[in-house]
């Protein structure tokens, strides 16, 4: 006997607009989606407040002041459709999406794993309801049945052959909208009249599909679902006779796990973004070590050596008496030539340094520097990911004229110094109880602050001065202020950095 | 005709015998000679393994690439700097020297840190340009980190900021895993007192530099009252040398593509005292 699960989502677009990954939308009840003026769904506040889907735009306006209006987008719907699809594999091997807003969920022979079919459905709309998802389900022998209750029964578990669709509204046999009407003014309020009605003139009317609706409603057509793939996962699980408990034991595993994992990626012509290896123990608990890659990596021997770095994370209790490898990201690779005498000599490939690295200090430890279009010194350099590609000729952005120091010193030191002009770079100056005294001087180079960030450095100014002491050792000195108008700093000198 | 050089062990010393410093003429070797080194040169691996790939990474002036054996700074190989005096905890003018080397040079470097005080905008300063330098931040990690990046084909060139002790035999471990990928191993010793005698024990690189700032002549030496200043000056020692003798040199420091230059007026003459 054949059972189906059909979920019915009746504020999907909105429900989407809501979900985490668009958090930056505005998407404040009431919110209406819109496509040509029209609006095409609106949510549980919009709708309270009497707005319906085909209502005009300007209207709604009217009747809600404020109210939050979003452009439609079907493909993004579908998508979100898709995803919920693959959670419900979840339940079942067989899964589909039934667009616009709807699943459907072939669940015959799978029930008894969730508890019953009506634990299976509370489950189902727990689930959908915790990640935002207003939804409605019914499981019924067609699905036929299961849409219709769904959306216009109330859902729930419907029995076999309990002739439940007489009763439904015509609605509920997913027919065009004009046939709908037009069967409305012929009189037919019900399916249960409508299947009682002589077939022939009204196929005659409205063409085949009314027939194949009512022969689906009745269960005598089978009504095929075509299911999603699952996501293919590529894996290798390898089991012990004895329960392994050394780490070179471990890495003779890994070795071969890698390897059966990398002929698998090679033919779906990926590479590994993400690898799990769990170790699961003699005592039923797992372990599980996890590393990353900067990107898609086939490669056996740098991935084995990754995850052997981190087997020391391993506690193996017991004993493992088995080890699973996951690839739980990949992406695409495709092979390419690397050595030939017509092509140039390859870039050096520097990922897998980047990817150890990362796996062992971790990612914001790894990091190139690019350059900010900033005069503060502080704020002319960014750090940027390692393996992200730094345009060349970044120096444009900092001065070329005026020398920088190799070291900055951060936050800057005050220093006691002593000038006899306010243009004139100081005579002396005192730095850890150190007196310098300065044979020679560059500067100043003024920096204004960057009065577009914050109010207080509307005026704010720091004169800086290249410096060199008795004993040729040269600094980078700033006074706080222009050196008269202490509006623009309180003129106290500071060093920032050394050549 | 010279007299023989005296290396100074002292840096309060190394004003004094600045003059008697200078650079003796080359003298060429006898065949004899020439044959031993090239026996203790394979002895040493000297030799590349690869006969295409440059063997080192020469200074560009004479006087420097004659002291060292190899006509450069040796790739494949790790090399100890420092800064002299104060600037032993910052080490600016040994991240400079070694920004120079490796402006002179192609390729990706990785550059490990143990606290984040480095500029870039100085470093691109004397040629070597951000987008080539790699920066890992790695605390206590800081050797281990370097000899994973040594045992990393792809690099250019590794280097280290170390402040500690190092000792001979993970000295020698760098060097082993130098010697074995190709890639020049630079590391920049650093510590928070002046005269750290930690920096003068032995280890296993190859070269071993001291930098030391020495006053610059003023900007214009023609109007020397004029406000400015010159290219800098460095006293450039080179306190061991596999394979050579110790050295000093007087040099101006880095330009922007990372070139030294010899200071010729006391290359050739002893210098007044200051």
């Amino acid at each position: 006997m054949r059972r189906v699960v059909s979920v019915w989502f009746p504020t999907l677009p909105t429900d989407r607009l809501r979900q985490p990954e668009n958090a930056n939308t505005a998407a404040s009840p009431p919110l209406v989606i819109v496509a040509a003026r029209l609006l095409t769904a609106v949510d549980a506040a919009a709708a309270a407040l009497g707005l319906r889907p085909g209502m005009n735009l300007a209207q709604a306006q009217a009747l809600v002041p404020g109210l939050a209006v979003q452009g439609a987008n079907p493909p993004a719907d579908a998508a979100a459709l898709a995803r919920l699809a693959e959670m419900g594999l979840h339940y079942a091997p067989l899964a589909a999406p039934d667009p616009p807003d709807g699943l459907w969920i072939d669940v015959t022979g799978s029930t008894h794993l969730h508890g019953g079919e009506t634990r299976l459905l509370r489950d189902l709309l727990r689930r959908l309801r915790a990640q935002g998802w207003a939804a409605h389900a019914a499981v019924a022998d067609t699905p036929a049945v299961a849409h219709a209750m769904a959306r216009f029964g109330g859902g729930g578990v419907v029995l076999p052959d309990a002739g439940v669709m007489a009763g439904l509204p015509i609605e509920a046999l997913r027919l065009p909208p004009e046939t709908l009407a037009d069967l409305r003014l012929m009189g037919f309020e019900r399916v249960g009249p409508l299947a009682a009605a002589a077939l022939a003139p009204l196929v005659r009317r409205f063409g085949p599909l009314l027939a194949r609706r009512l022969d689906q409603a009745a269960g005598t057509l089978f009504e095929p679902i075509t299911p999603i793939v699952p996501p293919a996962l590529i894996q290798a699980r390898l089991a012990f006779m004895e329960p392994l408990l050394t780490a070179e034991a471990f890495s003779a595993v890994i070795v071969q796990l890698v390897d059966s994992v990398r002929g698998d990626l090679e033919r779906a012509e990926r590479g590994a973004r993400r690898l799990d290896l769990l170790f699961e123990r003699v005592d039923r608990s797992v372990q599980a070590i996890r590393v990353g890659t900067a990107r898609p990596v086939r490669d056996a021997h740098h991935l084995g050596r990754m995850l052997d770095e981190r087997l020391e994370r391993v506690d193996p209790g017991l004993g493992v008496e088995a080890m699973h490898l996951i690839v739980a990201a990949a992406d695409p690779l495709a092979f390419v030539q690397t050595a030939s005498s017509l092509v140039a000599e390859p870039s050096p490939d520097i990922a897998k340094l980047v990817d150890r690295l990362t796996n062992r200090l971790g990612e914001a430890q790894i990091y190139r520097i690019a350059p900010v279009q900033s005069d503060v010194p502080e704020r002319s350099l960014r750090r940027v990911p390692a393996l992200s590609p730094v345009a060349p000729n970044v120096t444009a952005a900092w001065p070329a004229d005026w020398p920088r120091p190799v070291r900055l010193i951060d936050p800057p030191q005050p220093i006691e110094a002593m000038a006899l002009l306010p243009d004139q770079p100081p005579v002396a100056f005192t730095w850890r109880r150190v007196r310098h005294l300065v044979r020679h001087a560059d500067g100043p180079e003024r920096i204004a602050g960057e009065w577009w960030k914050r109010d207080r450095e509307w005026l704010s100014v720091r004169d800086y001065f290249r410096v060199e002491d008795e004993a040729g050792r040269r600094f980078w000195l700033f006074r706080r202020g222009d050196g008269s108008d202490t509006d623009t700093g309180d003129m106290r000198w500071f060093l920032h950095g050394v050549f | 005709m010279f007299a023989p050089l005296i290396i100074p062990d002292k840096p309060a010393s190394r004003a004094a015998v600045q003059g008697s410093l200078t650079a003796p003429a080359p003298r060429p070797p006898s065949p004899a000679i020439a044959r031993l080194r090239e026996r203790i040169a394979r002895i040493e691996h000297l030799h590349p393994r690869d006969p295409s790939r440059p063997l080192s990474l020469p200074f560009g002036i004479e006087a420097i690439d004659q002291a060292l054996p190899t006509g450069g700074i040796r790739l494949g190989a790790l090399h100890e700097t420092a800064s002299a005096g104060p600037d032993t905890e910052h080490a600016a003018a040994a991240t400079l020297f070694v920004a120079g080397i490796l402006a002179r040079r192609d390729g990706p470097v990785l550059w490990v840190l143990r606290q984040a005080d480095l500029f870039a905008p100085g470093l691109a300063g004397a040629g070597l340009q951000p987008d080539r330098v790699i920066f890992a931040e790695a605390g206590k990690q800081v050797l281990p980190v370097m000899e994973e990046g040594l045992r990393q084909s792809g690099l250019a060139a590794v280097v280290a900021e170390y402040t500690g002790k190092l000792s001979l035999l993970a000295s020698r471990r760098l060097q082993l895993a130098a010697e074995q990928s190709g890639i020049l191993a630079l590391l920049i010793r650093r510590s928070p007192g002046f005269d750290d005698p930690a920096l003068n024990e032995p280890t296993a690189a190859i070269t071993r530099w001291r930098i030391a700032a020495l006053p610059s002549p003023p900007a214009l030496p023609q109007a020397p009252d004029t406000p400015g200043l010159g290219r800098a000056r460095w006293q450039l020692e080179l306190t061991r040398c596999r394979g050579g003798e110790p050295r000093s040199w007087n040099v101006e420091a880095c330009d922007a593509t990372g070139r030294l230059g010899l200071v010729p007026d006391i290359a050739d003459r002893s210098v007044k005292a200051a």
